[in-house]
């Protein structure tokens, strides 16, 4: 008689973490099974950042705004993997018919999000490093960082935000059918304009800014474009304390907020029989 | 391929497919605005780029050259991911992919079809574009002064090389894994950069113009340009030393290769595809 090995179980902070490590791990290893994407998330990327650099260069732009476009593009990489890889995913998972196994599962769903979240923040994190360092050479864009520090809090709150806004985003997504995806299309130009991607935001005026402040990136954007351009400062929409001030909050409460809803509509959406629902 | 009754009807039932597939999650006000706001604000990118740097200056005939390379440019991300994002849609989401293949249809034609809610969609944008442009920012085109025989004609070769250049990248996307982003406009983003639709190619080094010179989206941009606003761009340029004859030409020549190109990449890779066991393939990450 052979017996059979019984599974490890984990449960509670165990379960939570072996579940952010389990929904990483397709992501880091797709990845790296994957070796197209090198092509299609970095090289095309580039190019498309180069594209809004030489326009800058063919109508006379000051040399720091070179700079502004190769931050702003490799920034681009992380809200079109919130925006595909996160806000949309849950609704892509139920499509899939991958959903219902998640809510079946003694897995939290929050930690699932958070391994989609790590997974795909470490791979765009590679696409982004490569597109500041390839379009820095490219462009001769000179550096002037004031504090390493502020540089590294500011990317990181942002980072927290902004993955904790596709997180609450996920949640509402879950409810949603064919407009989930329709809305995540919606969300790259539109947000490209008011979030200043490719200019300072302070060009938008004060109102516009703030309102557009609602999305990490813009504050994050131009609190690092601040800090990392002799002339930033000048350019920046608020001073640069201030933005991480904003940044702390809008981590603090994206994050509840996810956690929150995830589990509000979780209930909803089991209760509505959402979850297997297939509006093909 | 061959193009018969049959044919036709597999365009027309695959482009009413996309039609619903594109437009009939919502109510038709707000698929119009949903339509209009992402180009709208594409183009307002480049106008506030534009502005912030020459302190606005509009009536520059620069500005009028970004502009509409811009509005003429949103033909090519819809063109190019409404062709090959079909096969991820059809292949991943809906799961119909394997049928289609064992249907005796043309996937060429079915792939062409499944791309026309996202044509007119463009098309209801660019002329959108182009009227807030003539409106606001007082771009000199005159309907009286524009060849529309010869706009008509170039706007077919564009869009013909568009959707070749689609159906091999719909080849490359049977052979890949679904990426996060669309294959369609990413390369489209990419090639922004050697089409002139931004800046003129002179800014980019010799050796990258090759590239830009070998695409016919080049010469379909400076084509549909001067058609609308009736000359080059003034000053010594390189796409300013092309006729109007000498750009139709090249761009009838380039059109071709990549039609052949095109059709036989796609044939080529459905067919590694379909040895390979990829057609119904998901990948779940």
């Amino acid at each position: 008689m052979f017996q059979l090995a019984s599974p490890k179980k984990s449960s509670g902070l165990g379960l939570f973490l072996r579940t952010i490590n389990g929904r990483s791990y397709p992501r880091v290893v797709g990845m790296l099974r994957e070796k197209t994407w090198l092509f299609f998330d970095i090289f095309l990327p580039l190019l498309s950042v180069v594209a809004f650099a030489l326009m800058y260069k063919a109508i006379g732009a000051p040399q720091e705004y070179l700079g502004f476009v190769v931050i702003g593009g490799a920034m681009t990489s992380f809200w079109m993997n919130v925006l595909w890889a996160m806000s949309s995913q849950l609704y892509w998972e139920k499509e899939t018919g991958n959903l219902p196994l998640y809510i079946l599962s003694p897995a939290s769903l929050m930690a699932i999000l958070l391994g989609m979240a790590v997974g795909g923040l470490f791979s765009t994190l590679l696409r982004a490093v490569a597109i500041i360092i390839l379009g820095s050479l490219i462009f001769n864009v000179t550096y002037v960082v004031s504090s390493l520090t502020q540089l590294l809090l500011v990317f990181f709150l942002c980072m927290g935000a902004l993955y904790g806004l596709g997180m609450m985003t996920a949640s509402i997504f879950l409810l949603l059918s064919r407009e989930a995806w329709h809305i995540a299309n919606l969300a790259s130009e539109p947000i490209y304009l008011v979030s200043g991607m490719y200019f300072p935001v302070k060009n938008l005026g004060f109102w516009t800014g703030a309102f557009a402040s609602a999305i990490p990136l813009t504050l994050g954007l131009d609190a690092m474009r601040q800090i990392s351009f002799a002339n930033g400062p000048l350019l920046g929409f608020l001073n640069v304390k201030v933005e991480i001030a904003i940044l702390a909050a809008l981590f603090i409460i994206y994050t509840l907020c996810s956690f929150f809803m995830i589990k509000h509509i979780e209930r909803l959406a089991i209760r509505e029989g959402r979850i297997t629902e297939n509006k093909r | 391929m061959k193009i018969n009754e049959s044919s036709l009807r597999t365009l027309k039932i695959a482009a009413w497919l996309s039609w619903q597939i594109e437009s009939n999650w919502t109510d038709p006000f707000l698929f119009a605005v949903y339509s209009i706001i992402k180009p709208v604000s594409a183009a307002f990118i480049i106008v506030i780029m534009y502005s912030i740097i020459t302190q606005g200056d509009f009536s520059s005939p620069t500005f009028a050259y970004l502009f509409l390379g811009n509005a003429l440019y949103q033909y090519v991300p819809a063109l190019l991911s409404g062709v090959s994002w079909s096969i991820i849609d059809d292949r991943e989401h809906y799961r119909t992919l394997k049928f289609f293949f064992i249907a005796p249809i043309s996937m060429t034609l079915f792939l062409f079809g499944r791309s026309l809610a996202k044509f007119l969609a463009a098309t209801i944008s660019v002329i959108i574009t182009i009227f807030f442009g003539v409106i606001f920012f007082h771009l000199p085109i005159f309907p009286s002064q524009i060849q529309w025989g010869l706009l008509t004609f170039a706007s077919i070769l564009g869009i013909l090389n568009m959707l070749f250049f689609g159906l091999f990248l719909a080849g490359v996307s049977m052979i890949t894994v679904r990426h996060s982003y669309f294959i369609g406009e990413v390369v489209a983003a990419g090639l922004l950069v050697f089409t002139g639709a931004l800046f003129p190619l002179d800014f980019l080094p010799v050796y990258l113009r090759v590239i830009g010179l070998s695409l016919p989206i080049t010469y379909w941009l400076e084509l549909m340009r001067r058609i609308l606003i009736g000359h080059p761009l003034p000053g010594p340029n390189l796409m300013s030393s092309f006729s109007n004859n000498e750009l139709i030409t090249i761009l009838v020549v380039t059109n071709a290769v990549f039609l052949v190109v095109g059709y036989l990449g796609f044939q080529k890779c459905s067919s590694i595809a379909q040895q390979k066991g990829f057609v119904d393939q998901t990948s779940e990450y």
